[in-house]
């Protein structure tokens, strides 16, 4: 690890004026993706600016939204009463990713900022890879392609992204609420996380500075049910092959307002809006969605490595929507 | 650039320990090379095996992901102080019952992960068991004997 200057703030402001003159500075959450990062060369920063200090632990809920501090554990906001009671799906998504051990000190701000899992953008000897190096080449591509993505890629970095959570935000609507220099600004989850076409190497429309202040989740209506569900390589503690976060409201025998979000298909959380369309009114007795959940992903471009994701994902997004709408 | 070594305090064990560490130490490195604590151990040195468990405030955490300067004036559990006196830790005793071990290098984690797990109310079954441990490797493959311990451990009468 590279040295560094430390230091510890408890007030926003001083946050950013400080990040503002150390542009190869980083700020510092439970740290347990970043000093990671650092141990294997991928995040030199020479300045590290531990926020956990700052304000943004609470976990509030009013008549219209569920307000998470971007500083609050994981394991914090899974177990919270009002989180398991109003959001299972929240709690779900959390409780299917990492340990406890990481849970208890990982953030919520800094699980959605993890970057991926991608074997070459992690390696420890460096070799080509467009998203750490932009102009390098893409290791990948000619390598181990299991945990890539299959949609939403581009020629130059095909990486999916791996939080779990941050599947499920997508799929309740939710926002994030970012503060920099002098402005505050709120933005759909689902247009945080960008493409990799012109910058590989920038994951989310995060601008150098800016800290994530908290997470606002809409209210739900009383009769709407969502599932998690994640398949990996072993039973626990592995990141998503493919997780799908599906969201609806009961409406007599019908499903309504269906949202569905995929996680390990794509460099974001991945809606389905055409197939949320098609499922509208359908059964929750499930026999007439085949048709539907026949189309999910038909537009990917999956190498062979990572074919299996295609099947795999509708598989999954069947899996959830039965335990959603308690026909399992 | 500022990089010199800063002096924290960590409540490590019940008594409070004065270090001066660069600020790359993990609490790992901090427990292991500068209070001699060697108990915790090193596996991977990226959160994957909990080899480096130890409780912060009570609750677990991987001692190789955090860097000992964030933890000033925070309390540290590590192996070492389990025990009272000479007496063990339940979850130590129901270790030794059970035989949950074979080269033990992963023991310490797995024993403090389990006091972690037992507090945290997820030792109910051998199957919420099996899910809550599952931040802990053992290349020995002791798993269904520290199943066995931790479940002992926590429905024991007087237990933690
Ligand atoms: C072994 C292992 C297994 C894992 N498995 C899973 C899994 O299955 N599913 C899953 O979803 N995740 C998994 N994770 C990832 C884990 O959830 C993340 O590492 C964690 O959530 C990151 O949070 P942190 O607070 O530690 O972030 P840090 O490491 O402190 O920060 C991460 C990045 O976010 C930035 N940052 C943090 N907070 C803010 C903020 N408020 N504003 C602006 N920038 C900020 C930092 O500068 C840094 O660049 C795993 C991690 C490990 C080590
Ligand atoms: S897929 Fe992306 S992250 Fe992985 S090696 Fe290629 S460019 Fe790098
Ligand atoms: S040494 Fe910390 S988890 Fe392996
Ligand atoms: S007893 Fe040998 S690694 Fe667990």
């Amino acid at each position: 690890m590279r040295p560094f200057h430390y230091e510890r703030v408890s007030e926003p402001v001083k946050a950013i004026a400080i990040r503002a003159v150390a542009p190869n500075g980083r700020y510092l959450a439970g740290g347990t993706d970043l000093l990671t990062l650092m141990k294997d060369g991928v995040e030199c920063p020479d300045h590290l600016i531990d926020i956990n200090d700052l304000p943004f632990r609470h976990i509030e809920l009013d008549s219209d939204e569920l307000r998470i501090g971007a500083l609050a554990r994981l394991s914090d906001v899974a177990d919270a009463e009002l989180v398991r009671r109003e959001y299972p799906l929240l709690t779900q998504s959390i409780e299917a990713a990492a340990s406890a051990q990481v849970r208890n000190a990982a953030s919520i701000g800094g699980n959605l900022l993890q970057r991926t899992r991608c074997p070459y953008f992690r390696s420890e000897t460096v070799v080509p890879c467009n998203k750490r190096t932009p102009g390098s080449g893409c290791s990948a591509i000619r390598g181990d392609q299991r945990t890539l993505a299959v949609v939403g890629t581009s020629a130059v970095c095909s990486a999916a992204h791996p939080s779990d959570l941050a599947v499920a935000l997508v799929a309740l609507d939710a926002h994030v609420r970012l503060e920099g220099a002098g402005s505050t600004r709120t933005v759909a989850l689902r247009q945080f996380y960008q493409t990799p076409d012109t910058a590989p190497d920038q994951d989310t429309i995060l601008r150098p500075g800016e800290l994530i202040v908290e997470i606002v989740v809409p209210r739900l209506d009383p009769r709407t049910v969502g599932h998690y569900a994640k398949v990996r390589d072993r039973a626990s503690f592995s990141f998503a092959l493919v997780s799908a976060a599906v969201v609806l409201r009961r409406d007599g025998d019908q499903m309504r307002n269906v949202r569905i979000a995929l996680g390990g298909v794509a460099p974001m959380p991945w809606r389905l809006p055409a197939v949320e369309r098609a499922l509208e009114g359908t059964g929750l007795d499930l026999r007439g969605v085949a048709g539907a959940l026949e189309t999910i992903l038909a537009d990917a471009r999956p190498l062979p490595g990572n074919q299996f994701k295609v099947s795999l994902a509708r598989a999954v997004v069947h899996r959830a929507l039965q335990l959603a709408a308690g026909a399992a | 650039m500022p990089t010199g070594r800063i002096t924290i305090t960590l409540e490590v064990n019940g008594t409070p320990r004065v270090i001066a560490v660069d600020p790359r130490t993990t609490l790992l490195d901090a427990l292991r090379e500068c209070l001699g604590l060697t108990g915790t151990k090193k596996g991977c040195d990226h959160g994957e095996c909990g080899a480096c468990t130890v409780l912060l405030d009570g609750r677990r955490i991987n001692a190789c992901l955090t860097l000992a300067v964030m933890q000033e004036g925070h309390r540290v559990t590590t192996i070492e102080g389990l025990a009272s006196g000479a007496a063990l830790h339940p979850v130590q005793t129901a270790f030794l019952a059970q035989d949950a071990f074979q080269c033990g290098f992963c023991t310490p984690g797995q024993i403090l992960s389990a006091v972690g797990c037992i507090a945290e109310g997820r030792a109910t079954t051998r199957e919420t068991i099996r899910e809550g441990m599952s931040g802990n490797l053992c290349r020995c493959s002791a798993y269904p004997e520290i199943v066995e311990a931790v479940f002992l451990a926590a429905t024991q009468p007087g237990s933690p």
